[in-house]
């Protein structure tokens, strides 16, 4: 890497040419969203009449005004916080509890439950979303937020992620913790969890995400407008006015907004969690 | 000897304790489905409170003369033969080339990412608009080259399944190359300066050193685009509807139709039942293959 300045004078301009490209790539990559904040701020007229003029002339922000009424925008954006946050919650707080057990405790059959556990990472959700809506369907649970909740709080990846992190650590910290007087429940939340805020916060970042974009679920168990979500609103909205190029894009950039946030804040954690899954093997 | 077992019990009850929450969601949500859904594919369940009737093997036998089902199958097939080379391609590329790059590092890394975290559904829309042949940039700008007829994308049953393709390699690319990256940068330096003195160029090390080093990685990443290529639903949902026609039907979406549109979970069922077979027919290959196809 640290030669590349050292070298003869062709590869050094293969190597801006190289950079050259990449940058190219990389604008390509990011057309689509440039595009969707360009046609947001325009006028469906002005966007027609010159499709080319991607920088707008004037920023026309009445879409972002439009769409809060066009739709219940507001009531889907809530509930989308508020299903995400609940899941991404339990859903760590509950695999890092298992992954501590696997880790450190005595569990029996504790091979067997875990192979089990980690079929879960193999088995495409969708080859079981039929019969899991009978049963979930069956316990009356069918058109609510807490049967989209409980569906979504098991998560083999997540046990696996923690467990490896929980493995990590030496037992002489539970043995310590242990003559000291803490119990299971004390050492987990005051040792355990603490220690492991960077495995905590890949995991975090990384279901908050799913479950924000998540669509398929929510279309099937969620019916009622009040309980749907961004994502389920959007399809909903395109549906209806196919042709609202402004006020779509509107939509869309709203509901990408906190995703962006939560990539530049979590960056780092983003890339842990996909290389993590790279070491899975 | 009573005492000595009742403390041996006592020493389980912690854990059990611990995994207790993550077991009985586990045991309700996914393995009781999993079972579940076995036993309804031998059935009519048409969802409600309607009885079903034990049919034996009928749905399996229909879902094979089912042109729909059929047609759909290919339809993934044939997403599948694409989305994974092009995808593994570019994102292969993408990490060889930010390897060797010093400048502007992080901010490639994040442009190549960022679609992937974006939701599947604001960006289908997006590329709808873009992709449409009338008022979309895309065909202007194709019109623009001196391209007279561009294709109809979306509204052509001949393009719109390549066209979702290309979407889904943009969208996901990013991720796969963040995996190769990780795989690249932990090929020890020492095989490269082993090499270096053996007089290999930057070309015969990419052949002899990185692509070896690299073939676990490559090949685990195979195995994720193909069972991901198998998922697919969002991007036919928003995008085209499995229209125009049947043309962009892929597996997943025809259960879901004949499930929560036609309601005929039974025979819903026997299509996830053959989703699951395929899934898993991979996955053992890939175990099997592992250790013979992958040199360290």
């Amino acid at each position: 890497m640290q030669d590349a300045i050292a070298k003869p004078k062709s590869s050094k301009l293969l190597y801006w040419l190289l950079l050259v490209v990449l940058v190219i790539f990389s604008l390509a990559t990011l057309f689509p969203f440039l595009w969707m904040i360009s046609a947001s701020l325009r006028t469906d007229v002005d966007l027609f009449k010159n499709p080319m003029n991607w920088i707008p002339q004037t920023l026309y922000l009445n879409n972002y005004k439009e769409v809060w009424t066009a739709i219940p925008f507001a009531q889907y954006f809530l509930n989308t916080v508020k299903l995400s946050v609940i899941i991404t919650v339990l859903q760590v707080v509950i695999c890092s509890m298992s992954a501590y057990a696997f880790a450190k405790l005595k569990v029996p059959f504790k091979n067997t439950i875990f192979i089990l556990f980690m079929t879960n990472l193999m088995m495409p959700w969708h080859s079981i979303m039929v019969p899991q809506f009978s049963v979930v369907s069956s316990l009356g649970l069918y058109n609510s937020h807490t049967g989209y909740i409980l569906i979504q709080l098991f998560s083999g990846f997540g046990i696996f992620l923690m467990r490896q992190f929980f493995m990590s650590l030496p037992n002489e910290l539970n043995e310590a913790a242990r003559v000291d007087g803490y119990n299971e429940w004390k050492i987990f939340w005051k040792i355990m969890m603490p220690l492991s805020a960077a495995s905590l916060s890949t995991l975090t970042i990384f279901t908050f995400t799913f479950m924000w974009n998540d669509y398929l679920a929510p279309l099937i168990y969620l019916n009622d407008d009040v309980l749907k979500t961004l994502q389920l609103g959007l399809k909903g909205f395109q549906t209806e006015h196919t042709m609202d190029y402004g006020l779509l894009m509107a939509g869309t950039v709203i509901a990408t907004i906190p995703m962006v946030v939560v990539f530049l804040i979590g960056e780092r954690f983003f890339m842990q969690s996909v290389a993590t899954t790279g070491m899975k093997n | 000897m009573t005492s000595k077992r009742l403390a041996n019990y006592k020493s389980y009850i912690p854990g059990t304790l611990f995994i207790l929450p993550a077991f009985v969601l586990f045991a309700v949500f996914i393995f009781v489905p999993l079972i579940y859904g076995f036993v309804m594919s031998f059935t009519d369940y048409g969802g409600f409170n309607v009885t079903p009737n034990f049919i034996g093997i009928d749905n399996y036998v229909n879902l094979f003369q089912d042109d729909y089902f059929l047609v759909s199958l290919k339809n993934n097939l044939i997403y599948t033969v694409l989305f994974v080379p092009l995808t593994m391609i570019l994102a292969l590329f993408a990490a060889l080339a930010l390897n060797n790059v010093l400048h502007l590092r992080k901010y490639l890394r994040m442009a190549f990412y960022f679609p992937y975290i974006t939701s599947m559904v604001s960006i289908a829309i997006a590329w709808g608009l873009l992709f449409n042949p009338v008022s979309g940039p895309i065909n202007y700008i194709l019109k623009a080259i001196g391209i007279a007829n561009p294709p109809e994308w979306l509204m052509s049953s001949h393009w719109a399944l390549f066209a979702i393709i290309l979407v889904a390699v943009w969208k996901s690319f990013g991720y796969y190359m963040i995996i190769l990256l990780a795989g690249i940068q932990g090929i020890p330096e020492h095989l490269y300066e082993a090499a270096k003195l053996d007089g290999a160029n930057k070309f015969k090390q990419f052949l002899y050193v990185t692509l070896p080093s690299l073939s676990p990685t490559l090949f685990m990443v195979l195995i994720l685009t193909i069972i991901n290529s198998f998922q697919v639903f969002d991007l036919v949902s928003v995008m085209t509807d499995g229209g125009p026609g049947r043309s962009t039907n892929v597996l997943v979406f025809r259960i879901y139709q004949e499930a929560f549109i036609n309601y005929r979970m039974g025979y819903a069922a026997a299509m996830s039942t053959v989703l699951f077979l395929i899934i898993m027919v991979i996955s053992l290959i890939q175990f099997r293959l592992e250790k013979k196809w992958v040199t360290y």
